[in-house]
């Protein structure tokens, strides 16, 4: 019953805000329905065992209207039922036009994710991974910057053709289903030859590969992630790139084994190649938003290829870091989304000095920024360790070059802090003022989640072990 | 048989019903009635309760999948009279001769669902489409009109002229109106060898379908006849028609896979991936709405014949859904079309402001066109794509189709970008109540089919 509650209940309020007028009302019930889905999934993680729920939907076509959720499923329904609050109670003070129709486009997005999440029949999974777009082409295109449309639309039409193609895929892999179904397990059970899985990888790859992304289909991520409006940017990056990751885990690691393990020495050496690369522009950025658009790459890039060393300390470590680097993320657009607010600008070139009027902002926001270095202490620095032991065993000297980008990551994040915090107050800064409770909380509470589970991450490694458990031994 | 007889006599009623009323405008609800009269008799027909017992000497073959498909074409043309009703009006003087045709062509309709020779193929093709040269033609005043109902008698006649050298020449080869009745006489177990007169009439008849579903390289009359027959009429062409011929083409050629034997694919799939390619690169180019929309029509008859590359169950149903979601999607863009003043892509600036029902409806239906999940379009696609892969053995095809689905996207998107993200003056023509509460109807029942079409396809099996 849960799953099932996970995802009405973000579609139902997402719908009924839509018919809302008053900006204060949407607000308090688009935050009041992502505080219930949170205490839902707070219960689903404290259950024991995998959670069900069955219902008949299409006879015909063998889909039903499974959802599943087992480790790795209550760990994203935990993190995207902690995105919404978190994001919602940071821009409260935010003001958008039309915010009935924001909020409740929001509210559709989580319902499209969770289910993405929590599907576990493929035609079901396809539903939910197109749906989950649909809102956020709206709200990139109404909300957005000014070259909102164009950029949204490629995202789109990018996305799309991977979502296509992935459904050829399914329709490929239903075809030999030994019962004609669309379960979960039956494509498991799928019995294929090796061109044959060649062919499932590459079309199921491929939709996923756009979607995290990985080098050379990231192109339409950094312009997407700017132009976008921050609260969204938020849930993309923290939420949506972990889609991919968990399809590439839940859907093509037990299905087509065979063919992972040919492709993966060319998925992980573009995953390589995409972490220094992206790590190098990132440099190079003046916007803020564009940094951490780059920054985003190159650690899905690091998780991407951990998950296709195909051992047991690599997946583990995928398991962590995709909680681990949503908290950061959206952490890091939190502060970009102040700075925007309140100084109109996102330029590194135009600010400085900000610590001596901000100073908590300045506390809150070194933290996420070290985490986002990985420092240990840190939460991602847990992750990272176990990405990297993965990556060692796969091959030293890929795990040496990616190593290159945790420096690299060093050098723009600290780069980023000094310009922004540090230095001399000018024109712009001289008048910042301390930044609201709202976001002060919250950023507290992320931080405090940094640290906790930088310090104890037992709990959540314990919560995906059975996932990380059930590939291994279907292998 | 009973949808047959009923739709003649209805025409007629509906010729007279102009002579009796001076009120022009009740001419559309007594037409809305009659359609429910039809609606009830082709019913009755399902239920195998005749209103005339009628020998039809095997000319004539009823099954379920030809009823049920002549219901939806029913309910779809229902559907349209009740949402355009007032703009067929508008159109011109002799309002009630135009629903007359409608209801002719209905008639024509009815008969290629039901055809068991290629006479009865022939009669009803051109039952379907003379009313509709007429129908091209009633903007008098309007020198495209007239343009467009030349070029479409011209080539349709042409065609006609094809087809049925086509049919004298299979007729030559093998002595009766069947298709592949040759093969009945040859033993068991050898391959059907097919004279080359057959052969010959099959290509000549392949072609004459061909062009009446506008399938490249046969399409070239479909982008000036759409865009110039006013556009109340365009509608009724690109959906109902265009279905019909498309069932009238599958049945033809159903079951036949083995006579035809592999080149029959090769050929069925050069003219597949040349409808699509024609149809979505061309429409990409399109600034004004309605051409996009009749090069898109083009680009959906690809995705339509689909259903002739297998002869499977799924390419049955998914005939069936198909024809179900572009008639109801089509149908409500267009009658969200016809609405506006301006037809070019500039012109449905700001829709969302002027008119948010207008241009929410719209966006459900440019949805389901582009094959977004949850629209019934998806469904459709979904049934077509399955069908192919189910048949096993070309899934080049699948991909290619798929990657021509998100051209699609773009073009359909741009219109839809237009109306809620650009700022403009989107204007329009007089909107009642009744006409928003249709739209949202037709939203909802393509919503409704996207996310349980097995609503629609139970009835099939009933």
């Amino acid at each position: 019953m849960i799953p099932l509650l996970l995802i009405l209940i973000p579609l139902l309020s997402g719908l009924a805000v839509f018919f809302l007028k008053d900006a204060t009302t949407s607000k308090a019930l688009a935050l009041g329905s992502s505080v219930i889905t949170l205490a839902l999934s707070l219960m689903a993680v404290s259950s024991k065992g995998v959670l069900h729920y069955d219902a008949s939907w299409l006879p015909g076509l063998g889909g039903r209207f499974t959802l599943m959720q087992d480790g790795m499923g209550k760990m994203l329904g935990l993190l995207t039922a902690i995105s919404f609050p978190v994001v919602f109670a940071a821009t409260f003070k935010n003001t958008y036009q039309k915010p009935a129709a924001f909020y409740g486009l929001m509210l559709l997005t989580q319902a499209g994710l969770l289910g993405v999440f929590l599907a576990a029949d493929a035609l079901l999974f396809y539903f939910f991974w197109e749906l989950a777009l649909i809102p956020v082409y709206f709200l990139c295109s109404i909300w957005g910057g000014e070259k909102r449309i164009a950029v949204t639309f490629k995202f789109f039409i990018y996305t799309f053709i991977g979502s296509l193609l992935m459904l050829v895929g399914i329709l490929f892999v239903y075809a030999h289903t030994a019962d004609h179904s669309f379960a979960l397990q039956s494509f498991y059970n799928v019995q294929l030859t090796g061109k044959q899985q060649a062919y499932v990888f590459a079309l199921f790859f491929i939709a996923f590969a756009i979607k995290m992304p990985i080098f050379p289909l990231h192109t339409w991520q950094p312009d997407a992630y700017e132009q976008a409006p921050t609260a969204t940017t938020m849930i993309l990056s923290g939420v949506m790139v972990k889609m991919g990751l968990f399809a590439v885990i839940r859907w093509v690691l037990p299905m087509v084994p065979g063919a992972v393990k040919g492709h993966a020495l060319f998925v992980i050496i573009l995953s390589v190649i995409g972490m220094v690369y992206a790590s190098l522009i990132a440099i190079k950025q003046d916007d803020i938003k564009r940094l951490i658009a780059y920054s985003s790459i190159a650690h899905i890039g690091l998780m991407c290829a951990a998950i296709f060393t195909q051992n047991q300390i690599g997946l583990e470590g995928v398991m962590i870091q995709m909680f681990n680097h949503g908290i950061n993320v959206i952490g890091l657009w939190i502060v970009a989304d102040v700075i925007e607010q309140q100084l109109g600008t996102r330029k590194f070139s135009e600010l400085g000095g900000l610590a001596q009027k901000a100073p908590t902002l300045a506390i809150l926001l070194v933290v996420m920024a070290l985490a986002n270095v990985a420092l240990p202490l840190t939460n991602a620095f847990v992750g990272e360790f176990l990405l990297f032991n993965g990556l060692f065993q796969y091959n030293i000297w890929i795990a040496a070059v990616a190593g290159i980008s945790i420096i690299l990551s060093a050098v723009y994040t600290l780069n980023m802090i000094q310009k922004i915090f540090y230095g001399n107050t000018v024109e712009k800064t001289n008048n910042a003022v301390e930044i609201d409770f709202n976001v002060q909380v919250v950023l507290s509470v992320l931080v405090v989640m940094v640290l906790v589970m930088g310090v104890y991450p037992q709990p959540m490694i314990d919560l995906t072990k059975d996932t990380v458990n059930a590939i291994f031994a279907h292998r | 048989m009973n949808a047959i007889i009923v739709s003649a006599l209805l025409g007629v009623v509906m010729m007279f019903s102009g002579i009796f009323f001076k009120n022009k405008s009740i001419i559309k609800h007594i037409a809305a009635g009659c359609l429910l009269l039809l609606l009830g008799a082709n019913l009755l027909q399902h239920y195998e309760i005749f209103i005339i017992k009628i020998d039809t000497h095997n000319l004539l073959r009823f099954e379920k999948m030809g009823i049920f498909f002549n219901t939806i074409t029913i309910v779809a043309t229902l559907i349209y009279v009740l949402l355009s009703g007032k703009d067929i009006e508008n159109t011109g003087v002799h309002v009630a001769e135009y629903f007359a045709l409608l209801f002719f062509i209905l008639c024509g309709v009815s008969i290629l669902t039901s055809f068991n020779g290629l006479l009865m193929l022939f009669l009803g093709i051109e039952i379907m489409s003379i009313p509709l040269y007429i129908l091209t033609g009633t903007d008098k005043r309007n020198l495209k009109s007239n343009e467009a109902a030349l070029k479409y008698f011209l080539m349709g006649s042409f065609s006609t002229g094809i087809m049925l050298m086509g049919i004298t020449l299979i007729y030559g080869g093998s002595g009766n109106f069947q298709i592949g009745q040759a093969v009945v006489s040859s033993a068991a177990g050898t391959v059907p060898n097919a004279s080359f007169l057959e052969v010959a009439g099959l290509l000549l008849l392949f072609s004459a379908m061909c062009f009446k579903v506008s399938a490249a390289p046969f399409h070239f009359w479909t982008p000036d006849v759409y865009d110039g027959a006013p556009s109340v009429f365009t509608s009724f062409m690109a959906t109902i028609v265009k279905v019909t011929g498309f069932y009238a083409f599958i049945r033809l050629f159903e079951n036949q896979n083995e006579l035809l034997g592999p080149t029959w694919k090769i050929i069925l799939s050069f003219v597949i991936i040349a409808t699509l390619l024609v149809g979505n690169i061309t429409a990409v180019f399109q600034q004004s709405v309605k051409r996009m929309l009749a090069y898109s029509s083009i680009a959906q008859a690809g995705f339509m014949l689909f259903g002739l590359y297998t002869s499977n169950d799924l390419s049955k149903e998914g005939l069936l859904l198909y024809s179900a979601a572009y008639c109801l999607a089509t149908i409500g863009i267009f009658a969200v079309l016809i609405k506006m003043k301006d037809y070019t892509l500039d012109g449905f600036n700001g829709l969302a402001k002027t008119q948010p029902v207008l241009a929410f409806t719209a966006t459900v239906c440019l949805m389901s066109l582009a094959g977004i999940p949850l629209t019934a379009g998806f469904f459709a696609k979904y049934y077509m794509l399955a069908s192919v892969v189910k048949a096993g053995g070309s899934l080049w095809i699948v991909i290619v189709a798929v990657l021509f689905a998100a051209v699609s996207v773009y073009y359909y998107f741009r219109v839809i970008q237009a109306m809620y993200f650009k700022e403009g003056e989107a204007e329009t023509t007089e909107i009642t109540q009744s006409f928003k509460v249709g739209l949202v109807f037709v939203a909802i029942l393509i919503l409704l089919i996207g996310a349980l079409p097995s609503v629609l396809l139970n009835y099939f099996y009933f």
